[in-house]
């Protein structure tokens, strides 16, 4: 699956696409592929406030828990109750409609931290070698 | 998601069939030391390994898990003295061909291991054992049957052990071997030609609640996948795929089978976890017996029980039971979603009043207390139309 190219990345594998100062966030490929069929998903309320680097919910599947981290902080304005009933939305388009929640960005500069698609993809290759090693 | 450092993978130990389940793209962890496949994403990954299971058949390597044979020395009845000393339940039962489910304990009556007890012969015992414990074992059996005129093997190494379990598990080893495999009764075995190898030992075992066999076969890598590639051809066209540690594990729970570290462990004692029924204190002494009947006396302070999630949530391995006001009253031993019940179920210890059906138990889960409730175990069965020969009752 394709990386997005205007989408940001962090290095626990979350994506970032930025409208204006609304940021949308999900899990990238990588992860949905690392975690397996995802059975169940743990979102922030709308209204509540997300820090950068701290966590905001779980997503799980039969087998794990998987923290999610904020790649940057603000507010949330949606959540994506898709996810409630249908979870295996994030394996199926984790880049699209498997979104996660939706923030209005407090620093929007925070986002060019993160890596770019080429970044990214460079990132998850090396990772992909060492767990073959 | 957090990233995971990997352990270095050279210093894990390998079945046979490591290349195997690499070249199936399968999907590895580090289980007690061993580089072991947890599912296999190209057919489908856990929750289709586990429903081929259940509704057709599937294939385990479960070459981690260890054998130790213990046979008489110069008397006869030596073998069979040192089983009875170091396992809980009455090996005197056993018929040649004939295995049962058992636990090796400590003097304080908790669990040094579960194992399966087979009588290959007149003085011939075969112990199999779990991965994680291999070593451990081995030394247990050493020590405590220095006393008896026995000889202890340990031949963990020596087999590929397969598991192959489902409804049709048996039409597919049937292509396989020409012993005759609707005679073996549940929880018995012979030994017969499996894909040419003469002497296999095949056994109507399995840990995953569906009918199934174990077969043994030589541990070389080149034997091991002729033999894997053989079964799995022959299950093509009961739809079989490659199962993983995954699997085995919603599998093994949805059926109430214990698993070392969770259900029983060093610090549990058979009482608690419900094993009464395998472990026969009538048949005379054992390691352990004394102390299981003072706890007898004493009664027990938690007991295990099946729960349901009843709130959204998934109950998992280590979280805490709690009663209603927020108390501490217990452990979930094992938790997960159930892919057959579509219901998030665990098994926790709790305190024997709270052991009745129906009680809500709370499950903290993260920065929440979600409500279960206790049910009745095992959470599936499988059905009896399709049940296999069963033995008069003398496990």
């Amino acid at each position: 699956m394709a990386y997005p190219a205007n989408y940001r990345y962090t290095k626990e594998h979350e994506w970032v696409d930025v409208k204006g100062d609304v940021a949308a966030i999900g899990i990238t490929d990588y992860a949905q592929h690392e975690l397996g069929d995802v059975v169940f998903v743990e979102l922030p309320k709308v209204g509540s406030k997300i820090e950068a680097g701290k966590t905001f919910g779980t997503v799980e599947s039969v087998k794990a828990v998987s923290d999610i981290y904020a790649p940057a902080s603000g507010e949330v304005v949606e959540a994506n109750e898709v996810l409630h009933n249908t979870p295996e939305t994030i394996n199926t388009d984790p880049h699209g409609a498997g979104w996660l929640i939706k923030v209005r960005l407090a620093n929007p500069a925070e986002i060019s931290g993160l890596m770019d698609t080429a970044a990214y993809e460079a990132y998850i290759a090396s990772q992909s070698k060492e767990a073959s090693a | 998601m957090e990233s995971v450092t990997t352990p270095l993978i050279a210093e894990l130990r390998k079945t046979p069939l490591n290349a195997v389940h690499r070249r199936l793209g399968a999907k590895m962890v580090n289980f007690g030391g061993w580089d072991m496949p947890v599912e296999y994403p190209a057919s489908g990954g856990l929750v289709a390994e586990h429903k081929a299971v259940r509704a057709g058949v599937g294939v385990f390597d479960v070459s981690h898990m260890g054998d130790i044979r213990i046979r008489s020395g110069r008397t006869p009845g030596g073998a069979l003295a040192a089983v009875q000393h170091i396992s809980m339940n009455d090996a005197s039962k056993l018929a040649i061909g004939q295995a049962h489910y058992s636990a090796m304990l400590y003097p304080a009556g908790t669990f040094v291991d579960d194992v399966i007890v087979h009588r290959l012969g007149e003085d011939d015992y075969l112990l199999v054992i779990n991965a994680g414990t291999r070593e451990k074992d081995v030394s247990w059996v050493r020590e405590n049957t220095k006393g008896f005129d026995c000889v202890v093997e340990d031949l963990s190494d020596a087999y590929t052990q397969l598991a192959i379990q489902g409804p049709r598990a048996q039409e597919l080893l049937q292509k396989l071997t020409d012993a005759n495999l609707g005679v073996i009764k549940n929880y018995w075995f012979l030994h017969g030609t499996v894909c040419g190898l003469k002497n296999t030992l095949i056994a109507r075992t399995g840990y995953t609640g569906e009918d199934g066999f174990e077969i043994y076969v030589p541990s070389d890598a080149a034997t091991s996948e002729m033999v894997w590639n053989k079964v799995m051809e022959a299950g093509h066209e009961f739809g079989i795929i490659p199962c993983g540690l995954g699997a085995r594990n919603t599998l093994r729970l949805e059926s109430k089978m214990a698993l070392y570290g969770h259900e029983i462990s060093d610090k549990i004692n058979v009482w608690e976890a419900g094993l009464d029924r395998y472990c026969k204190m009538e048949k005379g002494e054992f390691i352990g017996r004394a102390a299981l009947e003072r706890a007898k006396d004493a009664g027990v302070t938690r007991t295990l029980v099946g729960l349901e999630m009843v709130d959204r949530g998934i109950a998992r391995d280590e979280y805490c039971c709690c009663n209603e006001n927020g108390d501490v009253i217990g452990v979930i031993t094992s938790g997960s979603p159930s892919p057959t019940l579509c219901k998030n179920i665990a098994l926790a210890y709790v305190p024997p009043e709270k052991a009745v059906l129906g009680t809500a138990i709370y499950v903290q889960i993260r920065a929440q207390k979600c409500k279960a409730q206790v049910v009745a175990t095992p959470f599936y069965k499988r059905s009896k139309k399709t049940a296999v020969p069963q033995a008069a009752a003398s496990d």
